[in-house]
């Protein structure tokens, strides 16, 4: 019973840590087509702020909480400037994308070693985030429930900024058709840019929840990429709901098989969950009915 | 920090790449004579006759494992200095020819092949992952020229080409079970990435825990570079074993770390002993996550020795008072001198007759007198059992009482008997 409160959780947390990363590609990947690789160095670059705030503001928890609103305005602001450098010149062209933003991912990976060194760096988790609480005799701990709150958070935020706001409305009708929003008056540049700013400034707010479980290293990014893309394919391009749920069934498939084999093989099964998954529905768990004519 | 070190290192370096380059060029063609003066082996074209020696170092100065290696490229520098300053070997100077091995195999492979053909170094040390290790071997081998490796690796090897400075498995591994069955550990609980290191030393430890009575509760494997722990630590605390042995790599222990004292485990519940943990890593784990848990190793900073001071001032007054030195730096930093005693003793470079006076070849290291075996060219050396502090250091609690001699392939323990094969 104990184990088994333990392992739900786990799979839900590690569903967590998946839809945070996942989350604003959903976004840059889903709603605007650009295969951003960089998207994990995005987190790197905010697991980093989290670094810097620390050395300014000593109080760990008085640093995270700075950090979080710190993370998402770097990178967006690293979003907003690949966008403006090098994605608006290659929509349409995913292919281009990929290997465009797979480059920004080494650069700014080399920046990084410049910059904090190779080794990684140490961020501290307040105190009242350290140990846990029991539930049932599990022990459920308190970083990973923070996590999962915070991707929650950031989840109904999204959620309300698209369905709730003037600018989310303008976000899905560029989506939906960019010719006809373009038409209508929406302008679809700086749809674009917002889109892109929120993305990656999603991506900074989850490089700062993953520095209170993982290393903060130059490589953190190139542990989640692969992960959140997995997520995004599967939950169906450009469907935050989907998303979700994919997010957290992975989460629980992968802890529930590693429970019962290996790291290792439950990674690979998993894997092959997907690819049979997508056989059976290539447009992922849900799909985007669009009136456009691509 | 560590940027400028790494940076000030790679600047000169690339200047002496393309020096040596266009000299080495230069000297094939020009000396076919000092060539000839080199005695008996035939394919070396090592230049006894002026008034310097060229040695290599090879590490990777670049890629992932530059954060390691470099460390180890100070120490080997450290050494050169100090011997250059003492007057050198055989009366002559050190010249050392650098290259970088890219953290990849073949690249090491193809940078030895260059500092032994090209630059005609007498010796080269260096190397630290397995895999430069086994790609090295048969460029050294080839050439019948001597390699001196730093690290503690997993064993099951000796070439009379390569010079084994680190810990073998019966110099690491088997002291630190030893400890634990002292400790009265009846229950292990194993956790390592997943790659050579780690499943050629839990074999090793398998098979001691069958022959010694010590229940293994668990074996589980992380992929290189994993930082979901999760389910990991959750099957550990379940197995309520006595103590963790580890062998994670890299990055993975400070997740592992984290999310170890995040289900309520600690050094005191259920100790975890690492074997890849050094100073240098700490700050990076972070000292919250580690502290008070053990490591394997034959040195550590804090040892106290006159040799081990020495070392540790010289290394903090060249590059900088918050270094820190670790056990594969004070490796290489020996390996340079042990080098130096049996040219010294053989009274010649040349490769064969260094082979032959390595027998018995002794050297006052940091961490205690060293002394070469002759037969598997790996050397004695104390395993110590530390307990990182509250500095990030790591203080002693248990040390062997003499060196004990390297045994690679695990020949004088009955339970290893079919591990060997």
């Amino acid at each position: 019973m104990e184990l088994l409160i333990g392992q739900m959780f786990a799979g839900l947390s590690l569903g967590s840590v998946l839809l945070l990363a996942a989350l604003g590609l959903s976004l840059t990947f889903g709603q605007m087509g650009v295969i951003n690789m960089a998207h994990g160095e995005f987190m790197m670059a905010g697991a980093y702020t989290a670094f810097v705030v620390q050395q300014a503001i000593s109080d760990a928890g008085a640093s995270l909480l700075v950090s979080i609103p710190a993370g998402f305005l770097v990178g967006g602001v690293l979003g907003l400037v690949l966008e403006a450098v090098l994605l608006r010149r290659m929509y349409h062209r995913p292919l281009d994308t990929l290997l465009v933003t797979f480059g920004v991912a080494l650069i700014l990976q080399q920046a990084a070693r410049d910059i904090f060194g190779a080794p990684s760096v140490d961020v501290r988790a307040p105190a009242w985030l350290q140990g846990n609480i029991e539930l049932l005799g599990a022990p459920i701990p308190l970083t990973r429930l923070f996590i999962l709150g915070l991707s929650l958070l950031c989840l109904a935020g999204l959620v309300l900024l698209l369905k709730a706001t003037p600018l989310g409305r303008r976000i899905r009708a560029v989506v939906l058709n960019r010719d006809l929003a373009e038409t209508s008056g929406v302008s679809t540049r700086r749809s674009d840019q917002l889109t892109f700013f929120i993305g990656s400034g999603l991506a900074g707010i989850a490089g700062v929840a993953v520095t209170l479980i993982g290393s903060t290293s130059p490589y953190l990014g190139t542990n989640y990429i692969v992960d959140a893309f997995l997520v995004v394919v599967a939950g169906g391009i450009g469907q935050i709901k989907g998303a979700v749920i994919a997010a957290f069934a992975l989460g629980v498939l992968q802890s529930v098989f590693e429970y019962s084999t290996t790291a290792s093989i439950g990674k690979v099964l998993i894997l092959i969950v997907i690819v049979v998954f997508l056989q059976l529905r290539p447009q992922g768990i849900f799909s985007l009915i669009t009136r456009s004519l691509a | 920090m560590r940027v400028t070190v790494t940076k000030r290192a790679f600047l000169p370096l690339a200047a002496a790449a393309m020096a040596t380059v266009l000299a080495g060029c230069g000297s094939q063609i020009a000396d076919p004579a000092s060539a000839g003066s080199t005695a008996s082996s035939g394919t070396s074209c090592v230049n006894t006759s002026g008034s310097s020696i060229k040695v290599g170092f090879i590490n990777s100065l670049s890629g992932t494992m530059a954060i390691s290696e470099s460390t180890v490229f100070d120490s080997l520098s450290l050494a050169a200095e100090e011997i250059n300053a003492s007057g050198g070997v055989l009366g002559k100077q050190l010249e050392v020819i650098s290259e970088d091995g890219a953290s990849e195999p073949t690249k090491f492979a193809e940078r030895a092949g260059k500092l032994i053909q090209q630059d005609c170094t007498a010796a080269v040390f260096g190397g630290w992952t397995s895999s430069s290790r086994k790609a090295m071997l048969p460029v050294f081998e080839a050439n019948d020229a001597l390699l001196f490796y730093p690290v503690q690796y997993e064993g099951l090897e000796s070439s009379k080409n390569i010079f084994y400075t680190g810990a073998t498995t019966n110099q690491q591994i088997i002291p630190a079970l030893d400890y634990l069955a002292e400790q009265g550990t009846k229950s292990l609980f194993l956790v390592g990435s997943d790659y050579v290191f780690p499943r050629t030393a839990n074999k090793i430890i398998q098979a001691y825990a069958a022959a010694k009575g010590i229940e293994i509760l668990g074996e589980e494997y992380a992929p290189l570079g994993s930082t979901e722990f999760s389910t990991i630590v959750n099957k550990v605390r379940d197995s309520k074993a006595d103590a963790v042995f580890n062998t994670l790599n890299g990055d993975s222990n400070v997740a592992f770390f984290r999310q170890y004292k995040s289900v309520g485990l600690t050094a005191d519940s259920m100790p975890v002993v690492s074997v890849s943990i050094a100073e240098e890593e700490v700050p990076g784990v972070g000292l919250d996550n580690v502290q008070g848990q053990l490591t394997a190793w034959d040195y550590y900073q804090t040892l106290d020795t006159p040799a081990n001071k020495k070392f540790v001032a010289a290394f903090k007054a060249k590059f900088g008072a918050d270094r820190v030195t670790s056990d594969p730096m004070e490796a290489a930093y020996t390996s340079l001198y042990l080098w130096k005693a049996m040219v010294e003793k053989a009274a010649s470079f040349d490769v064969d007759k260094v082979q032959a006076a390595a027998d018995g070849v002794t050297f006052e290291a940091p961490e205690g007198l060293v002394t070469v075996n002759g037969d598997n060219n790996h050397i004695t050396k104390t395993p110590r059992i530390g307990k990182i502090n509250a500095d990030g250091l790591i203080d002693t609690v248990w040390s062997s009482p003499a060196a004990v001699e390297p045994d690679p392939f695990l020949a004088t323990y009955d339970w290893a008997k079919d591990l060997a094969k």
